[in-house]
């Protein structure tokens, strides 16, 4: 009996320390909100305390803008020059794919030489599609192209595709170049990470004021803007695939007697290439993630037509658009990964001729060829014409119209009971909360979750927010995040499971969720405005759309890698299918799943930024105001805001999720 | 070639001088030599050790550093095989790297022939590489994206030889380890062993003077492994390079090597040849590897024989030979027969029993 007490001591020790500190922490808060009247500045952060840290950053902006001198020019002459290096391949590109050659500017522009012709742009994609994987994928790709074509989005889809084909290849080089320094120097990657991760958190709003002080309104600015947010992903990939290759390999090539550079380019790169293709095919979805929102500052193309349909509520036009977006999206993703998982020649390729190595560079050089000279007599094969197009904005506008003749009753009960029980009391019980108490319970979650170090980072980020003065925002930002997590993790958990325990639900999921994650996140907002009008609900409806993809993928392949040998193990001991599951498979899958709950508090974050443009009040908001006014500090502000709420929830979630692995033996 | 004055004994095995085993006149040359080579981990490893060569072996044992090697010294003479023989985590495949530089020892002498390679330079390290070393790998380290060709060729490549010079010779390695058709194959269409013949060409594209093996057949079956070790000797018959070979198969040790040098815990134990190490183990440890080895396969008729007091024999064995390739003539001789030992000038140095050849097949090996 004395061996076991010492043992025992400890244990209970510490459990009683978290419940003591726990249960003072609710005592504190529910004495502050008695004494309310007497201590305002608890609940209200002082205005006088405020720290006008939105006001430095837009001066800083416009004496960078107006009197910064790097002596032989200015920083404005500067940022001019790289959009027009930016702007020399674009200009190049869209005249190939949209405008044709023209000599002369505006109305009186006369044509010089066509663009290339839409048969051989759609033989182009069907070509590679083949190239890249079979007849099955340039079919597909096949398709999407042919549905710009008869939906009359050709023109506008070109504009778009012209801005992606020069913002992809700049993004991956840049992204790639920075990894492979951060893989270089050690200290360049410390520099680097915390930047990555504010990149990635900070809201796409944000940064496209200062983009577009710098570089005007144009097509270049919201390359800029597209390129920003697309790299952080590759310069990741880039520095985990530069990791992973095997020592040897690279000890061989030292062994083989390679500089640094021939060790990178003939050893490092060639064997990381099937890795670094992930980071191309990020790269490329994330690019058409922003055609919405860069057409804000400049884009033209399909983005632009969204966003006017969507402001003027035509939604047979923006369905179409959004449609168009998201079948390029699908056509880009699907090559782009057939590129990367392509095996690569077998041996028996070697040796032959020109025509039998490159058949589809070849055919696809006579098709343009070809349809150019038809072209010349044959409009038609330059221009589809109108009179062949075919629109379905009609039957889109009397679809939501019948819905909402016969359904509005029923769609507006649901969403008042909801709004009334259950969004509106939580909101207000946040925001009634005192902000000094909630500083103090985040920072003790994050002590008792990952140290004292997490607590006072996410203390400290916590009361930043306060100190800015945009406290109540956040707290409807947490608010919305929180309801459409909670709401997507009671439909996707659910879901994940079934998809673990049945191959074909999950092979059928799989589907539907590849699909949804190439959607951009706009077009989520279409179907919810349409149905539920603008609005808290309407919002939470898209974020949960959005955000719900990562818990049922994380929670399937979390309870998918629970090793055989254990559940056969279970079996032997009699385990119902009901008890495999509840004692053995979620236990040891919820570390994984916790990860996608953490996914899906990211991408609810980003969709809760986006969904401002039907009329949420939250941080998002703010940010989108500051975009409307081109007000730099206020949208920085906000975004970083934004950003703050993502670390503390990413760090906290990280932190249970790898004490629990450890406690587990997993890592 | 200058040759130091330490001939490459380590501080443990002073029992067995190294001059049994290269008894004649005219020593060959050292090749690479070692001097108490460190490896050690941990934070700023330099304050362990002083400008004079000593080191804090107090600070060592503290706790805060792991010496993945610990005062490593020894010399690998020119054409000889020598092997590195130790267990998982013995620090055997660090020593290795530590004299290609692919690691950067923490402290102690390498020379390349007459070059110390800790004072060389980048350039010079990749000067070295290219033309004086090669190294072979455990798991093939072949770039997936070549060819056979390619990958050969890779060595002479970097040096920026010619596409077609580079390839010609190539080619001519690839025939060297028997893959002639296979050049345009990638190394995904090949099999493990094929895929370590690649390795083993790319290795010997430069023509280096010293050759590193880490483990070279470890990751093939057995059968091919038995296949590759054949392979490999046939190659250093016909090219004679000075060679570093490391194993954890002490069976293998005893196939391959001129002498082995036996690793624990970082530290070289005994060094001496495989009838060295079987007949005189410096530690239990080591005369636990020697206990599963077939002696009469080890030892030569020189480690047996006793001085010669008889006049009449049934019949001449060969000092130099190993006892099992004379075992069916020892066996079919009458019970008490002797033999006459000659060395390779026919003169009778010892005389070599029949009952020493039999003791030695029946008892197993003695337990001290």
């Amino acid at each position: 009996m004395n061996a076991v007490v010492p043992v025992m001591k400890p244990a209970t020790l510490t459990v009683n320390r978290w419940l003591l500190l726990w249960t003072g922490m609710i005592v504190f808060t529910l004495l502050l909100m008695f004494a309310r009247e007497s201590l305002p500045w608890a609940f209200k952060y002082p205005r006088a305390w405020q720290l006008p840290l939105a006001g430095w950053i837009s001066d800083f902006m416009k004496w960078l803008i107006n009197s910064f001198d790097l002596g032989l020019f200015t920083f404005k002459d500067f940022t001019r020059w790289v959009a027009w290096m930016v702007e020399q391949p674009y200009r190049l590109v869209r005249s190939m794919l949209s405008t044709g050659f023209l000599s002369g500017v505006g109305s009186d522009a006369v044509l010089v030489f066509p663009r290339v012709s839409w048969v051989a742009l759609l033989a182009g994609v069907m070509l590679l599609g083949h190239y890249a994987k079979d007849w099955k994928l340039a079919a597909l790709v096949g398709a999407c192209f042919a549905y710009l074509v008869v939906f009359g989005q050709w023109d506008s889809a070109m504009v778009t595709l012209s801005s992606i084909i020069i913002a992809v290849p700049i993004g991956i080089v840049g992204g790639m170049s920075l990894g492979i320094l951060g893989h270089r120097s050690t200290l360049f990657r410390q520099f680097l990470i915390p930047i990555l991760d504010l990149m990635q958190t900070v809201p796409v709003f944000a940064y496209l004021v200062p983009v577009l002080l710098l570089f005007g309104f144009s097509p270049v600015s919201a390359m800029i803007a597209t390129i920003i947010y697309a790299l952080p992903p590759m310069v990741r990939v880039t520095l985990l695939a530069l990791e992973q290759i095997s020592s040897e390999i690279v000890e061989a090539g030292a062994m083989a007697g390679c500089s640094r550079r021939q060790l990178l380019w003939k050893v490092q790169l060639p064997s990381a290439k099937r890795s670094l293709m992930v980071g191309v095919n990020q790269v490329v979805m994330l690019s058409l993630n922003m055609v919405i929102i860069a057409s804000m500052i400049g884009a033209g193309g399909l983005g632009y037509d969204v966003l006017t349909a969507l402001r003027r509520l035509k939604i047979g036009e923006g369905v179409e658009a959004g449609v168009a977006i998201t079948l390029l999206a699908i056509a880009l993703d699907r090559l782009s990964q057939a590129y990367a998982n392509r095996s690569p020649p077998m041996h028996s390729l070697q040796n032959q001729s020109v025509w039998v190595r490159h058949p589809h560079a070849l055919l696809f050089a006579g098709i343009v060829g070809l349809t150019w000279l038809i072209g010349i007599y044959v409009p038609a094969m330059n221009t589809y014409p109108e009179s062949w197009q075919v629109t379905t904005g009609s039957f889109w506008g009397d679809l939501v119209r019948y819905i909402n003749i016969n359904f509005f009753d029923a769609l507006e009960s649901v969403k008042n009971f909801l709004l009334l029980n259950i969004m509106v009391p939580f909101k207000r019980f946040l925001i009634s909360l005192p902000w000094i108490a909630v500083v103090a319970m985040v920072g003790l979650g994050g002590w008792q979750l990952g140290g004292w170090r997490l607590g006072l980072l996410t203390a400290s980020l916590t009361s930043f927010i306060a100190i800015v003065g945009l406290w109540t925002k956040a707290m409807v930002t947490l608010y919305l995040c929180g309801l459409s997590v909670i709401i997507a993790c009671l439909i996707g958990i659910p879901i994940g499971i079934l998809a673990a325990r049945n191959n074909r639900v999950h092979r059928i999921v799989s589907v539907v969720i590849d699909t949804l994650q190439t959607l951009p996140s706009f077009v989520y907002l279409m179907p919810v405005v349409m149905l539920f009008r603008v609005g808290d609900f309407a919002a939470m409806l898209a974020v949960i759309a959005y955000a719900i993809t990562p818990i049922i993928r994380y929670t399937d392949h979390g309870i998918r890698q629970v090793s055989a040998d254990l559940i056969e193990a279970s079996r032997q001991a009699g385990c119902t299918r009901g008890q495999l599951l509840r004692k053995v498979q979620i236990p040891l899958a919820l570390p994984h799943i916790m990860l996608g709950v953490n996914q899906t508090i990211m991408m609810a974050l980003s969709m809760l930024v986006i969904t401002a443009l039907v009329g949420t009040r939250e941080l998002g908001q703010e940010v989108y105001i500051a975009l409307t006014k081109a007000d730099t500090g206020r949208g920085i502000i906000a975004g970083v805001c934004v950003a703050f709420i993502a670390i503390i929830a990413d760090r906290m979630i990280g932190a249970w999720a790898s004490k629990r692995k450890r406690e587990y033996g997993l890592e | 070639m200058s040759k130091p004055a330490d001939p490459g004994i380590t501080n443990m095995s002073e029992t067995q001088p190294l001059s049994d085993s290269h008894s004649d006149a005219a020593e060959p040359a050292v090749k690479l030599s070692c001097k108490h080579v460190w490896k050690v981990f941990g934070k700023d490893v330099q304050s362990l050790f002083t400008a004079d060569g000593h080191f804090d072996q107090m600070a060592l044992d503290g706790g805060e550093y792991i010496s993945a090697v610990s005062d490593a010294s020894f010399d690998v003479y020119e054409g000889e095989i020598f092997v590195i023989m130790g267990l998982s985590g013995s620090g055997k495949s660090t020593l290795l790297r530590c004299m290609t530089r692919l690691i950067e020892p923490s402290a102690g002498e390498i020379f390349f022939e007459s070059q110390d390679l800790m004072k060389a330079s980048e350039s010079e390290l990749i000067d070295l590489r290219r033309h004086k070393m090669g190294m072979v790998f455990q798991h093939f380290a072949l770039l997936p994206n070549r060819t056979v060709l390619g990958n050969v060729a890779l060595p002479l490549e970097v040096q920026g030889i010619s596409r077609g010079l580079r390839e010609q010779r190539a080619l001519e390695v690839i025939e060297l380890v028997g893959l002639d058709g296979r050049e345009r194959y990638y190394p995904r269409e090949l099999s493990g062993g094929q895929q370590q013949r690649v390795g083993i060409a790319r290795s010997l594209a430069a023509e280096p003077d010293v050759w590193f093996l880490d483990e070279p057949f470890s990751a093939l079956d057995p059968l091919i492994r038995r296949e590759m070790q054949d392979e490999f000797m046939r190659l250093q018959n016909v090219l004679h390079k000075s060679i570093i070979f490391i194993t954890h198969d002490f069976e293998e040790a005893i196939r391959l090597a001129d002498r082995i040098a036996i690793m624990k815990d970082g530290a070289i134990i005994q060094i001496g040849t495989p009838e060295q190490l079987v007949l005189n183990p410096a530690t239990d440890y080591v005369e636990e590897f020697t206990q599963g080895i077939p002696r009469a396969k080890v030892l030569s008729v020189e480690a047996l024989m006793r001085d010669v007091d008889d006049d009449e024999f049934s019949g001449v064995v060969q000092a130099g030979a190993a006892i099992e390739t004379q075992l069916d003539m020892i066996l079919n001789a009458d019970r008490g027969a002797v033999f006459a030992v000659h060395n390779e000038h026919a003169e009778t140095i010892g005389a070599l029993t029949r009952e020493v050849v039999v003791d030695l097949l029946a008892t197993t090996p003695r337990k001290s």
